[in-house]
């Protein structure tokens, strides 16, 4: 039932495209620059034609790619790790519990005005994207490891069964789910606050420079076609780096 | 192998009381009514679990076992079970004879969780005589299994408890009857006595 009312349909995608075309429409005859409030979904891709034939466009996109997505696997490494040595010894996880309740609970607006003060401006959305994933990641994967099950890792014991061969055959096929879950998660994340991140920092060259850009100079199909860039390419990486994952899965499953 | 005056309790209620017994040659039945301890017993032996007092003479003893439940790779089919559990050194060709005569042969290359219970059963018994153990440590070997079958099973156990020693633990009668089995008794958690069937 989740599922059937979860899915995106065309159908759907459409209606809404028509709504925001209709409003676009209206507001530009109401208004004399009703166009500067809401561009149309027309204007917006002709807007991102014109942005993706330069090379800056792709340059900007691969400039805050390049530090978010390095956030991403820096943390997911991380959490992966932290979270393997937390199941194993008890203590590491009630060591690390206040420190992920904090990271969850702070405003992230709060995290990139620190990090400013701390970093220098281009390292911030890499800073601010490894904050974001590290919780959902540190807490999936240590739930996964968790939820392992324990007679079979005693009947592995008994037979002698390599770690190895244990890592492959009882703790992946557990873990795995968890973990595609917290990279979806994470992903959707880690580009939303990457993105504002950048649209305080202001690094040169970043995607979140050309928002706060357009946004002064009331550049509304600019401000759209980056956004709808910033979800295509989170999209794609999520995506991209499932298929990585699941093949990687397979891989060491056999 | 041998335990002296092993002890267990959990929460302060005893489970295990000065048990003593040998391991010997052939098959042993450790035969005791539900809730006895007669798996906590186990568990002890396997180095699951550790006693609160006593001795375990023979702790290094490699050993295989069919626990209380299955615990099979359920996405496995019947090889990928026995690879998973008996490494590299196993021998396929004897392990393909012992699926035939426990007559699973035709269920070989369909996954696990595609099985009835009672296969699951036989395959766990085959995965535990299959092992290069020095003991082996039947819990239950035949629950769930018909007449037939439970026959078969006996025959495979008492072929390999000519070179290895056996603990089979039940609280089946007919259990011991299937096998020429030295029975030693628990009761609340004491030994009371020993006999052969």
């Amino acid at each position: 039932m989740g599922e059937k009312t979860s899915k995106i349909r065309l159908w759907a995608v459409i209606f809404w495209l028509a709504v925001w075309q209709l409003a676009a429409m209206g507001l530009a005859r109401a208004y004399p620059h009703g166009s500067l409030l809401l561009a149309s979904p027309a204007a917006v891709l002709y807007r991102l034609g014109q942005l993706a034939v330069t090379t800056a466009f792709w340059q900007t996109v691969g400039w805050s790619a390049a530090r978010i997505f390095g956030g991403f696997l820096l943390s997911t490494l991380l959490a992966v790790l932290l979270a393997s040595l937390a199941a194993w010894k008890n203590g590491v996880g009630e060591l690390l519990a206040p420190l992920v309740a904090v990271i969850k609970a702070v405003p992230v607006a709060s995290f990139i005005i620190l990090a400013l003060v701390w970093l220098n401006s281009r390292s911030l959305s890499l800073f601010i994207s490894a904050l974001m994933v590290f919780p959902p990641v540190y807490l999936n994967v240590l739930e996964g490891i968790r939820r392992t099950d324990g007679q079979l890792l005693e009947m592995a014991r008994v037979f002698r069964v390599p770690f190895s061969r244990r890592l492959r055959y009882i703790y992946l096929p557990q873990i795995m789910p968890y973990f595609r879950t917290a990279v979806s998660l994470g992903l959707g994340l880690c580009w939303k606050a990457g993105a504002a991140a950048e649209v305080i920092g202001l690094p040169a060259g970043s995607v979140g420079e050309r928002l706060y850009t357009a946004k002064v100079y009331f550049q509304t199909p600019d401000l759209f076609a980056w956004t709808v860039t910033i979800v295509a390419v989170s999209v794609l990486f999520e995506r991209l780096f499932l298929i990585l994952t699941d093949w990687a899965a397979r891989k060491v499953g056999g | 192998m041998e335990l002296r005056n092993i002890c267990k309790s959990y929460h302060g209620r005893p489970v295990l009381q000065n048990v003593s017994f040998t391991i010997e040659p052939g098959v042993t039945a450790l035969w005791a009514p539900s809730g006895a301890g007669k798996t906590t017993l186990l568990r002890i032996l396997l180095g699951l679990e550790r006693p609160d007092s006593g001795e375990l003479l023979g702790t290094g003893v490699r050993w295989s076992a069919v626990f209380q439940e299955d615990r099979l790779l359920d996405g496995l089919d019947a090889m990928g079970n026995l690879r998973f559990a008996l490494g590299s050194g196993w021998d396929e060709a004897a392990a393909r004879r012992l699926l035939a005569e426990l007559r699973l042969s035709d269920a070989e290359d369909r996954p696990v969780r595609e099985w009835s219970g009672g296969m699951k059963r036989r395959l766990a018994l085959a995965r535990a005589l299959l092992a290069d153990a020095e003991a082996i440590a039947l819990d239950e070997p035949f629950a769930g299994l018909d007449a037939e079958n439970r026959r078969h099973g006996a025959e495979c156990i008492a072929r390999r408890a000519e070179t290895t020693p056996v603990l089979l633990v039940t609280h089946d009668r007919a259990d011991l009857e299937a096998l020429n089995a030295r029975i030693i008794e628990l009761r609340q958690g004491e030994i009371r006595r020993g006999s052969t069937s």
